[in-house]
């Protein structure tokens, strides 16, 4: 985002906002959402230049067009709500309140990053943000998803020692189709355990549209519903619409202790990863998508309907996440790498002798964000 | 200190039982646990004591519980995971070599996995290829896990004590066909460290090394070759990582021979490793090459007696020893 969005988002002509619950929520909070929502953007601009100029190495997988499903989401839970998700996982960081500089240090493959230089891109995790990672097999991470619920649960009801919650476990559509998330689900239904399983539909798995590779594409709640899950689908590209659709459906799995499914629509502007040419989709396509982007929307709810923000403000926000992302990139680029000791260092949390015979391990250098 | 002679799963029991009430974070999962007793009866009676919010049946669902547990895991609970077989991890490999052994690292030190999957390993008689895994061979190569193999009852209950302690995730192999084998098992508590193997028989001519249920056919082997005048050092290693090589290379400095005897396949096991490392570090005191006897480089059979040709057993460990001290079988 550049310059002022050019069209205005629909408003209905008696001139009352067709958003609910959001267009109660304070001004403060929706400017921090595009705030959010244009930081990610930035930082993954910022992030396939880094990576067309080799700073950052291995699968790399750009989140820009789905911004709206984590700001969205995660404003409808509380911050020490468990999080875990999949690979293409820079916005779910950044939007839990990870720094551009750990996340974008990590991509660098530098020590000050969220896991010490030793996840990359597709492992950012942040335990002060309750975000346990970014994984990189497909669908692998919604039986741990079920796994952080119980827990939950578990403390709720048996430690007696904290608040319900509920879990947030974010997949792509491609992982629908993985045995380990049938699994999830069977057990998320079996025990009621409080997961909501968030499929971020952009509508491909790599190059393999969603009607090549799994059946019921059309309507991907009934899947849900034969594990008894309470399913909904939402339109992921207007975050206060999502917002609107999703509180409501969250605060009643959180009150229940009760699983859910959301298949949110949503869609990828730049490729699987940074090596994909996309042949398999077309540029009117995608066009079709950003018409209904959701900074441009949510920038021209605030400035010309809730006229909480002025043009001035808007530009602020922008210089400033500007500012934030070459920070961070600067700062990678300068901060060092790990040691090389730090390579028998968090294998073990009690590292004893003869564990390898290739060498000894240790404990690690603090993690910057613990 | 008192003792009393109890079953190998009892031992399991009471290590679960005990450590359950001390940590209340602690639970069981897995298939048939719960109201069926156990599948092999290891957690009879849990149910009744801890109830259904800690003791808690699981569907055939392997890789989604091995992962339920490991996100409870990382959550702050201490789980234990039962299979019903090792066999039956394979399906949950991803879970369990992906996930629990690399998150401490993956995370850059944020989230560890104080976990303990636990069941039966190896043949369990009669029971063909799918179902009669070893797995310390596969699993010992992945680094980030902890891997103990008790060959009887005071082990199995002091190792197991110390796995559920552990703040790494540790696989715990037991055996179908040792669990009713009876032990002393003292009333007191006790723990039992990593890393740290036991000489069971000590003797001047060969360093016979085990782990798991084959030490017992090291023992009966290590009776019948003193009745020829060859003495065993029998050293169970009780966990293969980590592994005790400081206690193998002081035997062999003593003994200058080595049998391994390991109950899975020869190819990139164990006792592999055991030898290569021995070589690595005392070759210059071996007087004959080192020798191992793993199962035949094949599936499991059924047929009763090609199964049992098949297995380690005292012969062919017998045989062995011979081979290295140089007398005829």
């Amino acid at each position: 985002m550049t310059s002022m969005p050019a069209s205005a988002a629909p408003s209905p002509a008696s001139g009352k906002s067709k958003y609910t619950l959001s267009a109660k929520l304070p001004d403060a909070t929706l400017h921090k959402w595009l705030r959010d929502l244009m930081l990610i953007r930035e930082f993954e601009l910022k992030t396939m230049a880094a990576y067309q100029q080799a700073k950052i190495g291995g699968f790399c997988h750009i989140y820009i067009g789905q911004e709206a499903v984590v700001v969205g989401t995660f404003g409808a839970v509380n911050h020490d709500d468990p999080v875990v998700t999949a690979y293409r996982d820079h916005g779910h960081a950044l939007a839990r309140g990870m720094s551009a500089r750990a996340c974008m240090a990590e991509m660098f493959g530098k020590a000050a990053g969220c896991a010490k230089g030793k996840g990359g891109s597709m492992h950012m995790f942040d335990k002060p943000n309750w975000l346990f990672g970014g994984h990189g097999i497909v669908g692998a991470q919604t039986a741990l998803g079920t796994g952080l619920a119980f827990a939950a649960r578990y403390e709720y009801e048996v430690l007696k020692t904290g608040p319900k919650k509920v879990c947030l476990s974010y997949m792509g559509d491609g992982a629908l189709n993985q045995g380990c998330f049938h699994e999830a689900q069977n057990l998320a239904g079996l025990y009621s355990l409080p997961v909501i399983f968030i499929v971020e539909n952009n509508g491909y798995s790599m190059g393999t549209s969603i009607e090549r590779g799994t059946t019921m594409a059309h309507n991907l709640c009934l899947k849900a519903a034969g594990y008894g899950i309470d399913a909904i689908q939402i339109d992921g590209m207007d975050v206060m619409s999502l917002y609107d659709q999703f509180k409501p459906f969250a605060d009643k799995c959180r009150a229940e202790q009760r699983p859910g499914f959301v298949d949110l629509k949503t869609y990828r502007y730049q490729g699987h990863s940074m090596s994909d040419p996309q042949k398999y989709r077309t540029k009117e396509e995608v066009a079709k998508f950003q018409e209904r982007d959701t900074i441009m929307t949510l920038s021209n709810y605030l400035l010309n309907e809730r006229k909480s923000l002025s043009e001035a403000e808007y530009q602020k926000i922008q210089a400033d996440v500007r500012d934030e992302v070459k920070d961070s990139v600067e700062f990678s680029e300068n901060a060092p790498v790990p040691e090389l000791s730090e390579l028998y260092t968090d294998v073990y949390a009690e590292p004893m002798p003869n564990l390898s015979p290739s060498g000894e391990y240790t404990h690690g250098a603090k993690n910057p964000l613990l | 200190m008192a003792t009393r002679v109890i079953q190998f799963r009892e031992a399991l029991r009471e290590a679960m039982t005990e450590e359950m009430r001390r940590d209340p974070r602690i639970f069981l999962m897995g298939e048939e646990v719960a109201q069926y007793n156990g599948a092999y009866k290891v957690s009879q009676g849990m149910l009744e004591e801890f109830g259904p919010q800690r003791i808690i049946d699981a569907p055939i669902s392997e890789n989604g519980f091995a992962g339920l547990g490991i996100g409870a895991a990382m959550y702050g609970l201490r789980p234990i995971i039962e299979f019903m077989s090792w066999s039956f991890s394979l399906v949950a490999a991803d879970q369990i070599l992906n996930n629990a052994a690399k998150m401490l690292y993956m995370s850059g030190g944020q989230w560890g996995c104080p976990i303990v999957f636990r069941g039966n390993n190896g043949a369990g008689g009669q029971l063909g290829s799918t179902h009669s895994w070893c797995v310390e061979a596969l699993y010992s190569n992945v680094p980030g896990l902890k891997i103990a193999i008790p060959s009887c009852p005071y082990d199995a209950k002091g190792l197991l004590k110390t796995a559920i302690r552990d703040p790494d995730p540790v696989f715990f192999l037991e055996s179908e066909r040792m669990l009713g084998d009876k032990g002393e098992v003292p009333e007191e508590e006790y723990t039992i460290p990593f890393g740290q193997a036991i000489l069971r028989r000590e003797g001047s001519d060969v360093t016979l090394v085990s782990f798991g249920r084959p030490v017992n056919f090291c023992m009966e082997a290590a009776d019948e070759l003193l009745q020829d005048g060859i003495a065993c050092d029998v050293l169970d290693m009780r966990t293969v990582r980590p592994l005790d090589i400081d206690a193998i290379i002081a035997s062999v400095k003593k003994t200058n021979r080595l049998v391994v005897v390991d109950q899975s396949w020869p190819f990139a096991s164990v006792a592999t490793e055991v030898i290569t490392q021995t070589i690595e570090r005392a070759f210059d005191h071996l007087d004959h090459e080192p020798v191992r006897v793993n199962t035949d480089d094949v599936p499991t059979p059924y047929a009763k007696n090609l199964e049992m040709e098949y297995l380690p057993n005292k012969g062919k460990i017998i045989a062995a020893v011979k081979s290295v001290v140089g007398t005829t079988v």
